[in-house]
């Protein structure tokens, strides 16, 4: 899909609607009422950029938006900064990804301006893995701020137009802020209010943790309901397909934070081909999750599977006839 | 029982403000924060931030969290309760919504969003600190209030 003032080249920024924090596609998307759908790219273990052109392509026309992760497990890849540069230069709309675990408060704000410098329009506030879990366990966690603190930290410097120090910016970082949430993780009775905490420091749009059990999925949004929370951040519930029931297993067991429920790996391990029944859950789960009430959109954490996403949306007709923008729009292909 | 000590406390530090003042909170902070560390490291396995926020967080030491949240539990909470990080550990926003939920009807403290940690203060007295502000805040000097 093309907006009518699509700039000529790709890399430049879309003008701010009234109203919208960011120029970017994703919140246009988001505020016009569509059904989003954003996915995780895997930045390369490697400094050329061709790969990282490569694994954006993947996702040509079935996502409104990319995550660049940032070291996502602890373990060291290409920044998301450089990512983020890369691929804005395409017209490509991002979500950066910043974590606490490994920069202080001058070095995410001095990131968060060069990152809208470059056309990133969104940011996602982590507090990041832990150090254990990583490739580098010796490494020093700096944690300087939580997700909540960076979060409010970055809407003073765009609403404010201040540091956190106070110092004045001449000109804003213009981005539309996201955080994480992870309904699963206990305390559950408290994962709603939680999420009304990010929304209150600063969070328009949620990304969750893997959603594999929509039972309790649709209990957490009940709760956030309850609160009203789905009115004041779009949410978008994290999804992506299991290679096979000894993969799902090794997660459940292994990855914090992530709950898969048995059925799952019970209709993984009783079919033939257990990759492509993770397609299909993977699908089956997509179009029960964009029913429930308060969903705008879906993530799609298709970790070393990036090659199947456009199969996975374009089997559950989430988008109906749009086309997300992507860098053959532009040039007529 | 410990939330009530902790507020009549409290009380007895701000009626106490005049005589600390006049003697110099510089002079008090090593004696105040090695008292604190002291007592409050028994009652409540405080790590001496120098920022208590233990009255937002059902009494239950954040700073003890490996990722030091200050604003709530991270997603990799295991599911009995324990931390990601320390297995051994029971997660300290597990305990600290426990205990909001134990003092505080609907009107959570652990709702407030907390400021970074101000890292000069680290280790030093939380006490002194806190009647600094209250009495900045009462001469309107006070700027980062939460």
């Amino acid at each position: 899909m093309r907006f009518d003032d699509e700039p000529v080249n790709p890399g430049e920024a879309l003008p701010i609607l009234p109203g919208h924090a960011s120029p970017g596609r994703l919140e246009r998307v988001l505020r016009a009422g569509a059904f989003a759908v954003t996915a995780e790219i895997a930045p390369p273990d490697s400094a050329d950029p061709n790969e990282v052109y490569e694994r954006a392509a993947l996702f040509d026309g079935y996502v409104d938006a990319i995550n660049a992760t940032d070291g996502s497990g602890a373990h060291c890849h290409m920044s998301s900064v450089g990512v983020c540069s890369l691929l804005t230069r395409r017209g490509y709309a991002m979500v950066m990804q910043v974590s606490a675990r490994d920069r202080n408060r001058i070095a995410i704000q001095g990131d968060v301006l060069g990152a809208s410098a470059m056309g990133v329009s969104n940011i996602l506030c982590l507090t990041g893995d832990s150090v254990e879990v990583g490739d580098h366990p010796e490494a020093k966690p700096v944690f300087d701020l939580d997700s909540l603190s960076m979060l409010s930290m970055l809407r003073k410097m765009r609403d404010e137009q201040r540091f956190l120090s106070g110092r004045k910016l001449s000109v804003p970082p213009r981005v539309f802020l996201g955080a994480a949430a992870n309904p699963f993780g206990p305390p559950l009775d408290y994962r709603p209010h939680r999420l009304a905490k990010k929304i209150k420091a600063g969070a328009q749009f949620i990304q969750t943790q893997y959603c594999f059990d929509i039972e309790r999925f649709s209990e957490y949004m009940k709760s956030v309901r309850d609160i009203g929370a789905h009115e004041e951040a779009y949410i978008l519930p994290g999804i992506g397909p299991l290679a096979s029931a000894k993969s799902a297993e090794w997660i459940r067991n292994n990855v914090p934070g992530v709950h898969i429920p048995d059925p799952i790996i019970k209709r993984l391990k009783s079919a033939k081909d257990e990759a492509s029944e993770g397609i299909s859950i993977c699908v089956d789960l997509i179009n029960k999750l964009a029913e429930i009430d308060g969903v705008r959109g879906v993530h799609i954490m298709a970790f070393r599977r990036e090659h199947r996403v456009a199969e996975i949306v374009e089997r559950t007709k989430i988008l109906g006839s749009r086309i997300p923008w992507h860098p053959g729009v532009a040039s007529g292909d | 029982m410990l939330e009530k000590l902790y507020s009549r406390f409290e009380w007895l530090l701000v009626k106490a403000d005049p005589v600390l003042q006049k003697i110099g909170y510089e002079k008090l902070d090593r004696p105040f924060a090695g008292v604190e560390k002291v007592t409050k490291g028994f009652l409540l396995d405080s790590q001496s931030c120098g920022q208590c926020i233990v009255g937002y967080t059902g009494l239950s030491c954040p700073m003890n969290c490996p990722k030091k949240m200050r604003n709530g539990p991270c997603g990799g909470v295991r599911p009995d309760g324990r931390c990601e990080v320390d297995p051994e550990m029971d997660c300290v926003w597990v305990q600290a919504w426990e205990g909001n939920k134990r003092l505080h009807a609907n009107n959570y403290p652990i709702q407030i969003v907390q400021p970074p940690v101000d890292n000069r203060l680290l280790g030093h007295s939380a006490w002194l600190h806190e009647l600094q502000k209250k009495r900045q805040t009462i001469s309107g000097l006070n700027d980062d209030a939460v």
